[in-house]
Formats: C-alpha cells, sequence, structure tokens
C-alpha cells in the first residue's frame, strides 16, 4: 500500500507525503443563522491536504473547525448554513458545484469518509452494528466501483463480509462475529469508535475526516485509538483531517498542523516547524498557555470574540500584542514562510528571529 | 422583566400563537362583557316560544332556540359558564397536584411510591370516563362538573412535577443549596418550583383547551349545570332533535368551542416552542 | 432475559392498578354519595322500602365488609344488576364490547395508516405548504369537540348529501356472530351486501374517532422524526453518503415509530372517550352508548360497571403497548 505513496518514514519530522494536493479549500465562507444574527463561523479560510496525508487542524472548541470539516463533507445544517464563498477542490474536482445526490453517492462514504465525535450518539440505536455495516457496504463496497471486476451479489456480500470481519480484528474487535450481532448501546465507547474507524476505512477513502474522534471517551482510551486511526491510515495510504482542541495530540499524530482561531484559520505548517518555530501571535501564545512544569498554566488575556459582530481584519487582533492598525483593517493573506509553512499574519515571528 | 419582555417579543414574532392570545383575550372580553354585548341579555332565561328555531336574521345573529331564546346572547353568557368551569377546574388541580409532585419528587420511600401509585391509577383510565361517574354520582350542576374534572385532573399535575423535581434534585445547584443548609420547604418554593414553573405554565395553557373539551362532552350528555344553563356543550345536545333544518342552532356552540380550544391550543404551542429553547440555552451555561 | 422482567413488571403492576380503580369506584358508588340507598331507592320510596333495599344490597354493612364483597363480586366477573333493567351488567357489557372494538380497532387503524406517512412528510419537509396545513388540521382535530363533528358529519353526508345512513351499526340481522366483529363477520360469511352495509355504518363514527386520533399520530410522528433527524447517528449516516430516502424511511421512522408506539395507549385513551360520545351521536350500540343510556336513566351501578370495563380495557392495552414497546425497542429489551 505504501509504494504508491513513496516509501514510508517512520518519523513525523520531514514531510514524507503531501506532495500532491488531495483537498484544496480556498477562502471558504460559511454563515450561520442565529437568534442574535448571521454569524460568520468561516472567514475566507484555506486548508490544503496533501495525498496520505494527516493534518491536524486545531482550535479552541467554537472555532469553526467542526463547521470546516462538515462543509468539506457536504453536511452543514440545510436551514441555517449557508456558505457564502470560497471553493472545496477534491481531486481537483470542485465539490460546492457537484449536486447533493451526486456529493452523496460518489464522494461521501466512497472518497471521503467520516469519523465522528460522538461514538455514543453516532450509531443509529436500534439497528445492530452488524446491520449498520451491512448497509454501509450495499452502498459503498468498493467492489461496487467502476473500475473494479464486476461480482455476483452474493459473492461480493462474502467478500465483504470477511474483510468486514478482518478488518474489525485490525482495530481490536476480539470477537468480531458478535461484535456484529451487538447493538450499539451493548459495546463500549472504546469499541464503538474502533468500529467507527473501521468503517470508515471499509470504503477504501482517499481521504478521512475524523471530527474529535477521542474527546468523548476515557483518557486512557484516547491515545490507543489515536495511534490505532494513524496506523491504519499509514497502512492504507489514506489521507486524514483531524480535528482536535487538544495540540499534544495532534503533535502526536499529525504530519501537519492548520491552527484556526475564531473562524480564520492562522497558520499552518508542519508538525515539527509549527511546535518549534511558530510563527503567528496565537500560535506562541497557545504554545505557551500548554501548562509545563517550570511555568505552570497560563491562559491567554481575553476572550473569544463573538462570531456575529466579530472584530474586522484578523479576528484575533484585539488579544494580540504584536497588533497594529493595519491588522484592525485587513485580514492578512497567506505568508510562507518555509517549506508548506504559511502564517496569516501581518508580523509573524520570522525563523532564527526567537 | 428581562424574560416578560423577551417573551412578548417572541410572541408578536410568533403569529400563530399571538393568535391564540388574541382569541383568549377575546373569550375572557367577551365573558366580562357579555351583559353589555348581548343582544338579549334576558333571553339565558326567558323563553319567546312563538318565535322558536328562526334562522339567523339582524335581530337574532345565530338564530333562535327551541324556546325561542337568542343564540347569539346565549352563546355569550356561555363563555362566562365555560372560563369559571376552566379557571376553577385547572386551578384545583394544580393547586392539589403540584405539592403532591413536589413532596413524593423531594422524599424518597414509602410515601411516595404510595402517592404516586394513587395518582398512576388516576391516570390508567382515560379522565373523561371518571368524570362521568363522579358528576353522574354528584348530580349535574356547574359545581359538581369543576369537582368531577378537578378530582380527575390532579394526577397529570403530580406526574409532571414529580418527573421535574426528580431529575432536578440530581442538578448541581439543588445540591449546592441542599449543602448549604437551606430548608426542603425553602429549595423548593424557591429554587425547584422557578425552574418547572415554564413547563406547567405550558401545559396549564394546553390543560386549558383539554378541560374545556371535557366539560363540553359532560354538558353535551347532560351531566353539565341544568336547563336553561346557556352551556355549550348542553345547547348542542338539544339542537339535536331539530336537525337537519336547524343547522345554526347546533353549529354557533360548536364553533364558540372549536375556537376557544384551538386558542389556547394555539397559544400553549407557542409558549412551548418560545419556552423550550430558553430552557435548553439556560441548562446549558449552568454546565 | 431483560425482556421477561420487563414483561413479568409490567404484569405485576397490572392487578394493584385494576384493585386501586375499583377502590376510586366504591368510593364513588359508596362513599361520596349521602346515602346511596335513597339514591337509588328514589325519592318516592318509603322507610321500610328504604331499609329493605339497604340491607338487600348488603349496605348496611361497615364499609370495609362492603368493599371487601364488592372486590369479591368483581373479582367473579359480578359487576352487580342494573337498577333500571334488572339485567346482569357484566352480561350487558360483554354483549356490548365487540361493537366499541370494532369502531376503536378500525379508526385506530385508520389513524395510524394514515397519521404516520403525513407526520414523516410534515417532518421531512417542514415549513412546506404540506406542513403547514398538517399544522392547521392537526390543531384543529385536536380542538373540535367530537360530538360536534359528529354531528357536522351526519348533517352533511346522511341527513343533506345520503351517502351514508344517519346512525346504526348494520341494516336488518347482519352476518352470523363469529367474532362480534360485522365487518370480520360479514367476511367469515363472505356477505358482500352485509360487508358493504357494515362499512357504511361504520364510516361516519370512525371518521370522527379518527380525526383527534390522527392528529396526534402525525404531531408525535412529526416531533419524533425532527428529533431523530437533528441527531448525530442521522449526520453520521448522510456523512457516510447514504441515500435520504434510506435515512428517512428506515433509519429515521424506526426511531419515530418506537415513540409513536407508546402513545397508542394515549391514542385508545382518546378514543375510548370519544367513543362515549360519537356512539351516542350515531346510536352505535357499544359501550359508549350504554354508558350515555346508563346516566339518563341515572342508572348508577351500570355507570361504575361501565367505568371498570374501560378502565381495565385502557389498562390492559396499556400493558399490551408497554410490551410491544419492550419487544421493539432494543434498548428496553437488551
Amino acid at each position: 500500500m505504501t509504494t504508491e505513496h513513496g516509501p514510508s518514514v517512520t518519523t513525523t519530522t520531514t514531510p514524507r507525503r503531501g506532495t500532491r494536493a488531495l483537498l484544496e479549500v480556498r477562502d471558504l465562507e460559511v454563515s450561520f443563522a442565529t437568534d442574535g444574527g448571521v454569524a460568520r463561523v468561516l472567514d475566507r479560510v484555506d486548508l490544503r491536504i496533501g495525498e496520505g496525508e494527516i493534518v491536524g487542524l486545531v482550535g479552541e472548541s467554537g472555532c469553526g473547525k467542526t463547521t470546516l470539516a462538515r462543509a468539506i463533507l457536504g453536511v452543514l445544517p440545510t436551514n441555517s448554513a449557508r456558505v457564502g464563498g470560497g471553493s472545496i477542490h477534491f481531486q481537483g474536482e470542485s465539490l460546492l458545484d457537484k449536486e447533493p445526490d451526486t456529493l452523496a453517492r460518489e464522494v461521501r462514504g466512497r472518497e471521503i469518509t467520516f469519523v465522528p465525535q460522538d461514538p455514543f450518539g453516532s450509531f443509529n440505536p436500534v439497528f445492530t452494528v452488524g446491520a449498520q455495516i451491512r448497509d454501509l457496504m450495499r452502498w459503498k463496497s468498493p467492489a461496487l466501483r467502476g473500475d473494479r471486476p464486476p461480482m455476483g451479489r452474493r459473492e461480493r456480500q462474502r467478500a465483504d463480509h470477511a474483510r468486514v470481519v478482518e478488518l474489525l480484528r485490525t482495530v481490536q474487535i476480539p470477537q468480531p462475529e458478535q461484535a456484529l450481532a451487538k447493538y450499539p448501546h451493548e459495546l463500549s465507547g472504546g469499541q464503538r469508535q474502533r468500529i467507527m474507524i473501521a468503517m470508515a476505512l471499509l470504503p477504501e477513502p482517499k481521504l478521512i475526516i475524523a471530527d474529535e474522534p477521542t474527546t468523548a471517551l476515557d483518557v486512557t482510551i484516547q491515545a490507543q485509538i489515536l495511534k490505532l486511526l494513524r496506523r491504519l491510515a499509514e497502512d492504507h495510504g489514506v489521507a486524514v483531517l483531524f480535528t482536535t482542541h487538544d495540540l499534544g495530540t495532534a503533535y502526536e499524530i499529525c504530519d501537519r498542523v492548520t491552527v484556526m482561531y475564531a473562524g480564520q484559520e492562522m497558520e499552518s505548517a508542519t508538525s515539527e516547524a509549527f511546535f518549534n518555530h511558530p510563527a503567528h501571535p496565537y500560535t506562541r501564545k497557545l504554545l505557551d498557555s500548554l501548562p509545563s512544569r517550570d511555568r505552570g498554566l497560563r491562559g491567554i488575556p481575553g476572550e473569544i470574540p463573538a462570531l456575529v459582530k466579530p472584530p474586522p481584519g484578523c479576528r484575533f487582533h484585539p488579544r494580540c500584542d504584536r497588533a497594529t492598525e493595519r491588522c484592525a483593517r485587513e485580514r492578512p493573506s497567506t505568508e510562507t514562510l518555509g517549506h508548506a509553512h504559511g502564517v496569516r499574519c501581518f508580523h509573524p515571528t520570522r525563523p532564527g528571529a526567537s | 422583566m428581562d424574560t416578560l419582555r423577551f417573551l412578548l417579543r417572541k410572541l408578536v414574532e410568533d403569529r400563530v400563537a399571538l393568535l391564540g392570545a388574541v382569541i383568549i383575550v377575546a373569550l375572557v372580553l367577551v365573558a366580562v362583557l357579555a351583559p353589555w354585548m348581548a343582544t338579549h341579555p334576558e333571553d339565558v332565561s326567558e323563553f319567546h316560544p312563538q318565535i322558536r328555531l328562526q334562522g339567523p336574521s339582524a335581530e337574532n345573529f345565530f338564530g333562535t332556540d327551541r324556546m325561542g331564546s337568542d343564540i347569539y346572547s346565549r352563546i355569550l353568557y356561555g363563555a362566562r359558564i365555560t372560563i369559571t368551569i376552566a379557571v376553577i377546574a385547572i386551578g384545583a388541580s394544580v393547586l392539589i397536584g403540584v405539592p403532591i409532585g413536589l413532596v413524593a419528587g423531594w422524599y424518597h420511600g414509602w410515601f411516595s411510591d404510595a402517592l404516586m401509585r394513587v395518582s398512576d391509577v388516576f391516570l390508567s383510565v382515560p379522565q373523561i370516563v371518571l368524570a362521568i361517574a363522579i358528576a353522574q354520582t354528584l348530580g349535574p350542576s356547574i359545581e359538581n362538573v369543576i369537582l368531577a374534572l378537578s378530582a380527575t385532573y390532579w394526577p397529570f399535575w403530580a406526574r409532571l412535577v414529580y418527573a421535574e423535581t426528580r431529575s432536578l434534585k440530581n442538578e448541581v445547584f439543588i445540591e449546592a443549596c441542599i449543602a448549604l443548609g437551606a430548608s426542603p420547604l425553602r429549595v423548593m418554593t424557591l429554587h425547584v418550583l422557578p425552574n418547572i414553573a415554564s413547563s406547567l405554565i405550558v401545559r396549564t395553557t394546553i390543560g386549558m383547551g383539554g378541560t374545556i373539551l371535557t366539560a363540553a362532552a359532560l354538558g353535551f350528555l347532560g351531566l353539565g349545570p341544568p336547563a336553561p344553563s346557556p352551556e355549550w356543550g348542553r345547547m348542542i345536545s338539544e339542537s339535536r332533535e331539530f336537525l337537519p333544518e336547524a343547522w345554526w342552532y347546533a353549529t354557533a356552540p360548536g364553533l364558540a368551542i372549536f375556537l376557544v380550544v384551538m386558542g389556547f391550543n394555539l397559544f400553549g404551542d407557542g409558549l412551548r416552542d418560545i419556552l423550550d429553547p430558553r430552557i435548553r440555552r439556560s441548562r446549558r451555561h449552568d454546565d | 432475559m431483560k425482556l421477561l422482567v420487563l414483561v413479568l413488571n409490567r404484569t405485576f403492576w397490572f392487578f394493584p392498578t385494576l384493585l386501586g380503580l375499583l377502590v376510586i369506584t366504591f368510593t364513588i358508588s359508596h362513599v361520596i354519595p349521602a346515602d346511596p340507598v335513597a339514591f337509588v331507592a328514589g325519592d318516592n320510596a318509603t322507610t321500610e322500602q328504604v331499609e329493605a333495599l339497604r340491607k338487600q344490597l348488603g349496605l348496611d354493612q361497615p364499609m370495609h365488609v362492603q368493599l371487601y364483597r364488592y372486590v369479591l363480586g368483581v373479582a367473579q366477573g359480578d359487576l352487580g344488576v342494573s337498577l333500571y333493567t334488572l339485567r346482569p351488567i357484566a352480561e350487558d357489557i360483554a354483549s356490548r364490547l365487540p361493537a366499541t372494538l370494532e369502531l376503536t380497532l378500525f379508526a385506530v387503524l385508520l389513524s395510524t395508516l394514515t397519521g404516520i406517512p403525513l407526520g414523516v412528510l410534515s417532518a421531512v419537509h417542514r415549513n412546506s405548504v404540506l406542513d403547514h396545513v398538517l399544522r392547521v388540521f392537526t390543531v384543529s382535530g385536536l380542538a373540535i369537540a367530537s360530538f360536534w363533528l359528529a354531528i357536522l358529519l351526519q348533517l352533511l353526508f346522511a341527513m343533506r348529501l345520503g351517502w351514508t345512513p344517519l346512525q346504526g351499526r348494520i341494516d336488518g340481522f347482519g352476518p352470523d356472530t363469529v367474532t362480534g366483529f360485522m365487518i370480520v363477520d360479514s367476511l367469515i360469511a363472505w356477505d358482500l351486501e352485509s360487508l358493504g352495509d357494515a362499512l357504511a355504518h361504520i364510516v361516519l363514527p370512525a371518521l370522527t374517532l379518527t380525526f383527534p386520533a390522527m392528529a396526534t399520530i402525525v404531531r408525535f410522528t412529526r416531533a419524533g422524526v425532527l428529533d431523530a433527524i437533528n441527531s448525530n447517528y442521522v449526520l453520521y449516516e448522510q456523512a457516510m453518503g447514504f441515500p435520504r430516502r434510506a435515512i428517512v424511511w428506515k433509519y429515521v421512522l424506526r426511531n419515530a415509530l418506537i415513540g409513536t408506539v407508546t402513545q397508542i395507549g394515549l391514542i385508545f385513551g382518546i378514543l375510548i372517550a370519544g367513543a362515549v360520545v360519537v356512539e351516542a351521536v350515531f346510536d352505535w350500540p357499544g359501550l359508549g352508548l350504554y354508558a350515555v343510556q346508563s346516566i339518563l336513566q341515572s342508572d348508577y351501578n351500570a355507570i361504575m360497571g361501565f367505568t371498570l370495563a374501560s378502565g381495565a380495557l385502557f389498562i390492559v392495552i396499556n400493558l399490551l403497548v408497554d410490551i410491544i414497546h419492550g419487544f421493539i425497542d432494543p434498548r428496553e429489551s437488551r
């Protein structure tokens, strides 16, 4: 599997993948209608994911990372959310221009799959796990793709079932056949999330969107699940967009990290560059606020702005000590600092400066 | 104050709920102003057999009944009966049911269980069936209709308040009150009750509609206030032997019941839509 | 296993609830009236007559003895005799039960078969014209007095248009009694004339009962479907590109229906309550008509019999609904 993407290197420091863009989000704007008015939850956001690349989307809750994930999938709440502009290109094709039906049939669950935040509520409670996986395979089995040799229905179901059982073993479900016969509430949260990961892999997608896949779980299980997700993504050569509010987790499993603040992306860099040479003032403050032995816990002064009436320009400027008048006037465009290191700031910390 | 203004603003936005409110206000106005609005106020008790069963006209807007009384005037006076029955019956059942639900929800033990079992028995039978039995035993009168309705409706409130109190008891702020040494009575009246007030208000409003329907059904069955009372259900029942010729006889009181019940239901639905997200939002802030 | 516990638990509460109901009817019939005997005997009875009747009815005994005898009697299926016809009330009720059951079951079928799809459509296309029309429809259904609706339908379809019979259950003798349900019996006898006649008679009372029941079902199904549509599992199913039709009519509907099933008990309550007045209007020879006739004749023994019978019927239906709910909701049963 790894051969298509070049030799697999186990260190996270060198960007070994992601040379060709798989997903490119440009200037994406999403607004929500709320009681208090229209909130622009995504304000001209850029995001790039290379083939086979594991990208972490980091930010505080409410910064828009879940909205971005849902916008890519095309499952924003239809009655309240509106895409106001920008583009989402996947494998060179514009997703925003596709018919909703085509998107559901050919992209979602096929090319792009999903690992949800809440393994407790994301299984349908009144069907067995097996029934739900069977339905997934009925519509999304890789054997149904045009480029595969045609198979009889029975034959395909048998082959799919064998794959399901095998993949469940891979995600460390000890007795897959028994687990399939169970209802979701009869399984633990960790087991459910492992099955969700298996389900995301079953259609052999190019990209998995994992929206805070471990926040609902026990701390002890979180690490296991994340390592599993990373290992499987590498083994299958799948790209992953992984949203989290936890910088540590992002550092552990991601090739590249994009940080968001109040609906704007601030900085995007390889994990190594992100942690060693943070350029954006917000990123630096975020890293400073991590608890450490000699400093203790420190917060960032100020409050996250309300998105109904956000600050103009760079939304971080009211809390930023480098802010100038220009920051309040216009949003900085992306400045490239080094290899795949982009920052949206007029006053970034340049490499070697600190 | 802030809450009240919020409510009013939302209410004006929700035109359907506003319609309900308008109907309710109209009902109250009609009941209060009946003597002035009625064209033949004396017809509540006076008969004019020579003009019986006349169709609607400029003199008798909704026609006349079997005794020659003006149906329009009788309907206006009927609003008084409807309001009296509904308000007192709901009020009494709330006054009985809410304390029972509070106490049973707050304290654990055999007494609470017993209280809830008793209300379960009442709730295991359709309300109107028990109400019929009671009203029949007591005899037809407006007081007995009220008695029958309150005696069969209190368990509903007890159940509702019981469930809400049980779940509130586990909330952190209530536990904090207990930890601070507030007396149970104080916590119940100052903290539990205000928190369930909005759902009580919604249910009371919708319950008014249901109670008016049940009261009208009792009247229709001859268990309401006796003739010549202008009770709407009774008027419909009287009209039956003159159908299909005297179609107006049944139409007017039926429409009156329909409008009033609709008013309470629409208003109650609107209130729930307004209060529910509020409840959810404030709960989330508490977390 | 969990299911067995559930069934046993629900069945266990059946008898105390029934006993509780007996205590209530006993209280209404023996305790509330100042002197039940005088009430029964009427205003013109002499003192000796009253005392004789008191002894005969066992009302000279202490309260707890009376209650014991009352419960014992009911347990043996003895609901006493009608004060008007002197016939055993239990027999009267048994002979009228099928008519009421046929009418209410017909209305339940009609309201679920129409209410569930309409509720789903209303939720899926919320704020559409259909949704608004259905909102008006359901609000009216819950606001209209069923006796008035019955009269209006009678006025229009039976009196003015003459499309349906005015009242009654069937013309002539009808088919041989097997189940007691006219429609089923005429099908068994393959008597199509009776079948048509029975259907023509049942349509108006059934429609009257269906209207509020259907309104309730539409509302609950709509709310249930909306809840399900906003759930995380539907978000997941959408994000994984499941076909929209399968999401609505398979995944969402199954969840919403579990809620609707629990409402069927409530709907039976609406129907039984409605049947009392609707049967009176359509002269439908069931329990409701029996109750109304008993009210007119001040036959309070018969009314207590009716209260007990319809209460017991309602409790049994709710017991069945609970058990069915346990079967179809895996969270309850496993």
